[in-house]
């Protein structure tokens, strides 16, 4: 059957020239960069390389890039060395909103005596910035703020928020997994002292993660073994994956004209359409402020996970809000946290594009989904109920 | 993505008795909009015999597939025919649930049973006994009624059936408590022994294989056979799929010996011997 992928926030497609670049580096150019005969050594030119492309991307130096296994790797190195190298310190800072990789290494910590400050979001998934402000102390050993969400694309002020909590000799790290190809980012005008991304978000493998460590930041590994990466992360290079992530951050630095011009008019199609053929529709999350491939919709008296089953019968790959993974249904911590009413968290989907995506596709979506909110809602108890203004919730 | 059954997406995608029937004889009304199930049930009876069964349901596939189901067991029968289905027989029809969305189908036999009582003119239950989940007003003697009837054993059980403890976790404990008043009642192989001799372990390692174990790897084809014990060293010999398949390190280590840690000792090591 056709695919219309439209979840690229989950993951996305290995670009083919990036596929084609790795390829050589599994089985012809198998040698270890760190071994002293030309037949490793070039193999260590060719990652040196890609270094430079990973570190082009964000407008770092390579030596302040280092390699891992995943964001979440990143994530939680990133954390673990801020409060490693200020272990007087015992008070962190996040957000409500972060992805598990952050929040749930926040919820571990709290439970080994950390005191932990989640900054909350207003409706619109707006960052409380007075708040996270008035939080710090001398005692804050680390801020970790994402820059994009991942649900409702809402991105938040970083180079602001980085300045002020670096002026206040604060560690700053921001998860930018989400905000990394698709919208500019130079680290030289923020105040990030480390910052994470991910290779599979951007057409590149899974598997492949980057921290960016300025220099001069107190830095301790989260994996301890050889001397790869500077001894800042121990373990035998992913050759092919570092190869292929060169070549990705590369090919998004150029698409990024691209993603926020094209992407940005594709999304805004389908949300205005679908809002305009929908009734009892929301997009969850400002308009303006938001990743220009992100829109994430609540439908009405509709359950997410009906509504994806329904969409996969045509094809079209998206997420929903519900953290359908456990009995309890409850909606995603994000739109929780957003106090998007129960009436659309349960319904909502997020439809993530990518340069990869045409307009024909776009179309077929907005053809496609009325007819599926319908037939749900015409199921539904609660439809009848809230057209006739009896809804009691 | 979830694994369902055929069945399950049959009767989501062409849900039967969809809809409501005017003038109803028996209505039942459970779940709500926050819960994010809900599920109305209506009924068309003559005497003691349902002629007919429609359904309105808010949530996701196996909710909506379970009434469908549900109406469909119902059509036909009398009433006490009726009132004997239980969530394990509308899971069963459509060949089965995934664990996490057995709340699906206990949702259909309250609703049904709801009806039957509405019908019947019986008092509307009041809701009997405390809240102990706060998050999805679930009450203590829910949760009593889902640990015994589906023999549930731990936290984990009870919030995939009756979504009990799924919402801030506050209620934990309480859950908790109740699991161990009626395990305490009903003492089962899975209740571990403060202190095991010797003799205990490897009688109680023995079984544990053949209850536990076993069952599941026949699934895949494989059978698993206990050598020796060595202190807590447990020797085991694989047999059949399992010991050519290249996942039987994975099947030792996590599985039997995950397995034997919870049920039997948790200090217990498996190997495999040839
Ligand atoms: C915001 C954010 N942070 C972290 C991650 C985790 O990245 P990875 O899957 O590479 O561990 C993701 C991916 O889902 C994400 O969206």
């Amino acid at each position: 059957m056709r695919v219309i992928y439209t979840d690229n926030n989950a993951t996305t497609q290995v670009a083919k020239p990036v596929l084609d670049e790795m390829i050589p580096f599994y089985h012809e150019l198998y040698g270890n960069p760190s071994s002293m005969h030309n037949f490793g050594g070039q193999v260590a030119k060719k990652t040196a390389e890609a270094r430079q492309k990973i570190a082009a991307l964000i407008n770092a130096d390579p030596s302040e890039i280092v390699l891992t296994s995943c964001g979440t790797e990143s994530d939680n190195t990133a954390i673990r060395a801020a409060i490693t190298s200020n272990p007087d310190k015992k008070h962190i800072v996040t957000t409500r909103v972060e992805h598990p990789a952050v929040k749930n290494l926040y919820e571990h910590l709290a439970k080994r005596g950390y005191r932990v400050t989640f900054v909350p979001v207003d409706r619109k998934g707006i960052l409380d910035l007075d708040y996270l402000y008035d939080s710090l102390t001398d005692d804050t050993a680390v801020v970790s703020v994402m820059w994009a969400n991942n649900e409702s694309g809402v991105i938040f002020p970083i180079e602001e928020i980085s300045r002020e909590v670096s002026d206040r000799g604060i560690v700053f790290h921001t998860d930018a997994v989400q905000a990394v190809g698709k919208i500019d980012i130079d680290v030289k005008k923020t105040g990030i002292d480390m910052l994470s991304f991910s290779g599979h978000k951007i057409h590149a493998p899974k598997g492949i993660g980057v921290l960016y460590v300025r220099k001069g930041t107190k830095f301790s590994p989260f994996m301890i073994g050889g001397h790869q990466e500077k001894g800042r992360r121990g373990g035998t290079e992913n050759v092919p994956s570092i190869i292929g992530l060169g070549k990705a951050c590369e090919l998004v630095g150029e698409q990024l004209e691209e993603e926020n011009t094209r992407v940005r008019a594709l999304r805004d199609k389908l949300e205005t359409e679908l809002l305009k053929r929908i009734t009892d529709a929301d997009i969850n999350g400002v308009k303006d402020n938001r990743l220009p491939n992100t829109t994430s919709i609540g439908f009405g008296y509709v359950e997410g996970e009906a509504i994806l089953l329904m969409m996969n019968e045509f094809g079209i790959c998206a997420s929903s809000g519900s953290a359908c993974t456990s009995g309890s249904l409850e909606p995603s911590h994000v739109l929780r946290a957003m106090g998007v009413p129960f009436t659309s968290a349960h319904g909502s989907i997020r439809f993530s594009l990518s340069v990869y995506n045409t307009e024909e596709e776009v179309d077929y979506i907005i053809e496609k989904m009325p007819p599926i909110i319908e037939r749900l809602r015409e199921m539904s108890p609660f439809w009848k109920q809230a057209q006739e203004g009896k809804l009691k919730n | 993505m979830w694994d369902y059954t055929d069945k399950v997406k049959e009767h989501f995608l062409k849900p039967r008795n969809v809809g409501t029937i005017e003038n109803a004889d028996g209505i039942g009304e459970v779940g709500s909009l926050a819960c994010g199930d809900a599920l109305t049930l209506y009924l068309k009876l003559d005497g003691n015999k349902i002629l007919d069964a429609k359904f309105q349901t808010f949530g996701c596939a196996s909710a909506i597939a379970s009434s469908s189901a549900l109406t469909e067991m119902i059509k036909g029968k009398n009433i006490d025919e009726a009132r004997k289905i239980t969530n394990d027989d509308i899971a069963d029809f459509l060949g089965g649930l995934p664990k996490e969305k057995m709340h699906c189908s206990v949702l259909g036999r309250d609703a049904l049973e709801k009806a039957i009582s509405h019908y019947l003119g019986e008092e509307e239950k009041k809701v009997e006994g405390e809240v102990v989940c706060e998050c999805f007003g679930v009450t203590d003697l829910e949760i009593k009624r889902a640990v015994t009837e589906n023999k549930l054993t731990s936290i984990e059980d009870v919030t995939n059936y009756v979504k009990a403890g799924g919402g801030c976790e506050k209620c934990h404990d309480d859950i908790q408590a109740i699991i161990d008043e009626i395990l305490e009642k009903e003492p089962s192989v899975k209740k571990k022994p403060a202190k095991l001799t010797n003799i205990q372990k490897i009688k109680l390692i023995g079984e544990t294989l053949e209850r536990e174990i076993q069952p599941a790897l026949e699934q895949d084809g494989g059978s698993i056979e206990l050598v020796d014990v060595d202190g807590n060293l447990v020797m085991v010999k694989l047999c059949g799929a399992c010991a050519t398949c290249a996942m039987s390190q994975l099947t030792l280590k996590d599985y039997v010996e995950s397995k034997l840690r919870e049920l039997v000792a948790p200090e217990l090591i498996v190997e495999e011997v040839k």
